[in-house]
């Protein structure tokens, strides 16, 4: 399999304060939204990532879609490097890669109607030659995403529909245009509990169906197992474990995962549990440890932790993790300086 | 519904999406709501219907002489039959000058509104979308335009470059564009982190689609909230403009009829007739900006209205 998408020690930082007191001061604090993160994704693959809130999922989805730039690292999508993109280059990369938004009330603009929305990425590609086969192809993407009849939403405003209906017609805008790589970020967060297995199971099917790339974000572990054969536990801006969904939420390796999986409710109430406790204080990401940046908070901290950062490396069953409790993760030399994972 | 039915509703479909129809639509829905507002729009139909009809309805050319049956010059009449509001020290009907004053009104209130809202909405989108040194650059002159005073400098400009009402027009545009591009640039720096603003940037569209196909229909109704504003502005800065005695010479405005009074000195005559009516459509006209201002801005800031 071919990797259509390969992200490699992906960073994107913010500087904190640039006024003149802090130039002179010489005082450069940045945010490390994204610290490092690299992974591969394979043509017709889906990848869940997780983490908890602040943890530079969203930063990820958008420097992959190059809403923002990255401040170093590079992202290559089917070979070519996406923050060098631009003219009809990046116009085609925009029809390849698409994105569903966590908020579908203000996804779509609010003094558009549902057809004009849908129009737009027609209009901007060109895609069909007169009107009249641009809602007939509207119609048709309204019909897939089984909002029927379509013609009754054509000239809705987004205001007059639910948030299922809603995020329903951002599914079928991203999907207009044809791409191969879908990203969505938190696609069901905003929407009631009652309706959002219909809208997964909708992207679950639509993406078989069109044999579409798909990278899930969400802190919701359930979410990403249902729909993610790839899982990465994102941690402060960096991956802290990556590998084959039931082998991660089975036997998660990390003790941040470990923390994760075991706060997934379970509906089996005899079943025992066993609750990993962590502390709740997430260290801000402008003061990222020297060492781990989960020292803080692990369980299992160990003397290394505090000043070595571990290597994201392979473990058994298909899993990297980068965790001085595996043995592999420390470093040989002693000056590791950040997580790093080579695609093989 | 097949393709063949499609084909046939599809006028209807594409033409309800009008960015212009939407605002109109909005502000007859203000209109419609608060009596303040409709009765800013009454007052500006009227005003309009009579800058329009000014030739047609007004009894005498207002800059004529006109003379009694024996050949005297028809100075300073009071209000009568053939003179409704009389005439001036130099024989003008007053009543005429009232309805062509409406033109002058007219004119340089909208012409200077439309440039104040077309400017201001450029540098606003502008400096709010693409931020930098744009922005930078953009804000720092409007700073320029705070820190100029505004009369004495419009009083300058139009000495400077000739006492035209299209001059007066111009400086108006030049000087008070500074409000609204401000706010709209602040409206712009919220619109432009919303989803739907990205995913017209996913989507393909350029800066320039994304600026003025997806961000300036949601900050028209703000632009139109300072066009409103201005038109009150512009009025009110060239009467008194004209008053002060800078304004076009060739023009009748209510501003220019005020002044026309004073030096004839009508107050020490108590010429009422004379140089109340001309204040009192200034007043109504600037009230009426005001109101339809009012009315906008309680549509667009909910929290503003009474419970």
């Amino acid at each position: 399999m071919n990797h259509l998408l390969e992200v490699t020690d992906l960073r994107k930082e913010y500087p904190l304060q640039s006024g003149l007191l802090g130039a002179v001061m010489g005082s450069r604090r940045v945010v490390h939204a994204v610290n490092g993160v690299s992974f591969v994704l394979d043509e017709g693959g889906s990848l869940g990532l997780a983490g908890e809130s602040g943890c530079g999922k969203t930063t990820t989805a958008k420097l992959i879609l190059k809403l923002l730039h990255p401040t170093a690292g590079s992202i290559r999508f089917a070979g070519r490097d996406v923050a060098g993109l631009d003219g009809s280059d990046l116009l085609s990369y925009r029809r390849q890669a698409q994105f569903i938004f966590q908020n579908p009330y203000e996804a779509l603009n609010p003094r558009f109607t549902i057809l004009r929305s849908l129009l737009e990425p027609l209009i901007i590609h060109e895609i069909g030659r007169s009107i009249a086969e641009r809602v007939e192809r509207v119609a048709g993407a309204l019909d897939r995403v089984h909002l029927n009849p379509p013609e009754t939403f054509f000239l809705k405003y987004p205001h007059q529909l639910s948030g299922g209906q809603l995020q329903r017609v951002v599914i079928a805008r991203a999907l207009l245009v044809d791409p191969v790589l879908l990203v969505a970020d938190e696609p069901v967060s905003m929407l009631d509990v009652s309706i959002r297995a219909g809208v997964l199971n909708l992207m679950r099917d639509l993406s078989r169906e069109r044999k579409l790339t798909t990278l899930y974000i969400s802190h919701d572990l359930a979410l990403i197992r249902y729909m993610c054969s790839v899982t990465a536990v994102m941690y402060l801006g960096t991956i802290c474990e990556i590998g084959p969904t039931e082998e991660v939420i089975e036997h998660p390796r990390h003790p941040y995962t470990q923390a994760l999986v075991s706060a997934v409710p379970d509906p089996d109430p005899t079943r025992p549990r066993r609750p990993v406790e962590i502390a709740d204080t997430v260290p801000t990401p402008f003061q990222l440890p020297a060492g781990c940046p989960f020292a803080d908070r692990c369980p299992q901290v160990m003397e290394v932790c505090r000043h070595l950062r571990p290597l994201l490396l392979p473990v058994d069953g298909g899993v990297r993790v980068a965790c001085h409790l595996y043995p592999g993760s420390t470093p040989r030399a002693a000056e590791g300086d950040g997580a790093k994972l080579e695609p093989n | 519904m097949s393709s063949s039915e499609r084909a046939a509703a599809l006028p209807q479909w594409t033409r309800a999406t009008s960015t212009w129809r939407d605002a109109l639509l909005v502000t007859w829905a203000v209109a419609r709501r608060d009596r303040f507002a409709l009765a800013g729009l009454v007052i500006y139909g009227v005003l309009l219907v009579v800058a329009l009809a000014a030739p047609v309805v007004a009894p005498y050319n207002p800059q004529d002489l006109n003379y009694r049956p024996d050949g005297e010059v028809a100075a300073d009449e009071v209000p009568s039959l053939p003179h409704w509001l009389g005439t001036t020290n130099l024989g003008r009907d007053i009543f005429s000058q009232v309805l062509f004053g409406a033109r002058a009104a007219l004119v340089v209130g909208f012409v200077a509104a439309f440039g104040v809202v077309v400017l201001g909405t450029l540098v606003g989108l502008f400096a709010g979308y693409y931020s930098g040194w744009v922005d930078t650059l953009l804000m720092r002159l409007a700073d320029v335009a705070f820190g100029i005073p505004f009369l004495p400098m419009a009083i300058v400009l139009v000495a400077f470059l000739g006492p035209s009402i299209w001059n007066t027009v111009l400086v108006m545009i030049l000087l008070l564009w500074r409000d609204t591009g401000r706010v709209i640039r602040a409206q712009v720096l919220s619109l432009r982190t919303r989803s739907y603003v990205e995913a017209a940037r996913v989507l393909g569209a350029s800066h320039l689609r994304t600026m003025f196909v997806h961000i300036a229909p949601n900050v028209l109704p703000l632009s139109f909230l300072y066009g409103s504003l201005a038109v009150g502005w512009a009025i009110l800065t060239e009467a008194t403009i004209s008053f002060l005695g800078f304004g076009d010479p060739n023009v009748i405005s209510w501003g220019f009829m005020l002044q026309d009074a004073y030096n004839s000195q009508a107050m020490a005559r108590h010429a009422f007739y004379w140089f109340v009516p001309p204040g009192l459509c200034i007043m109504l006209a600037v009230m009426a900006g005001f109101f339809i201002g009012r009315g906008y801005e309680e549509l667009l800031f909910p929290r503003l209205r009474r419970r």
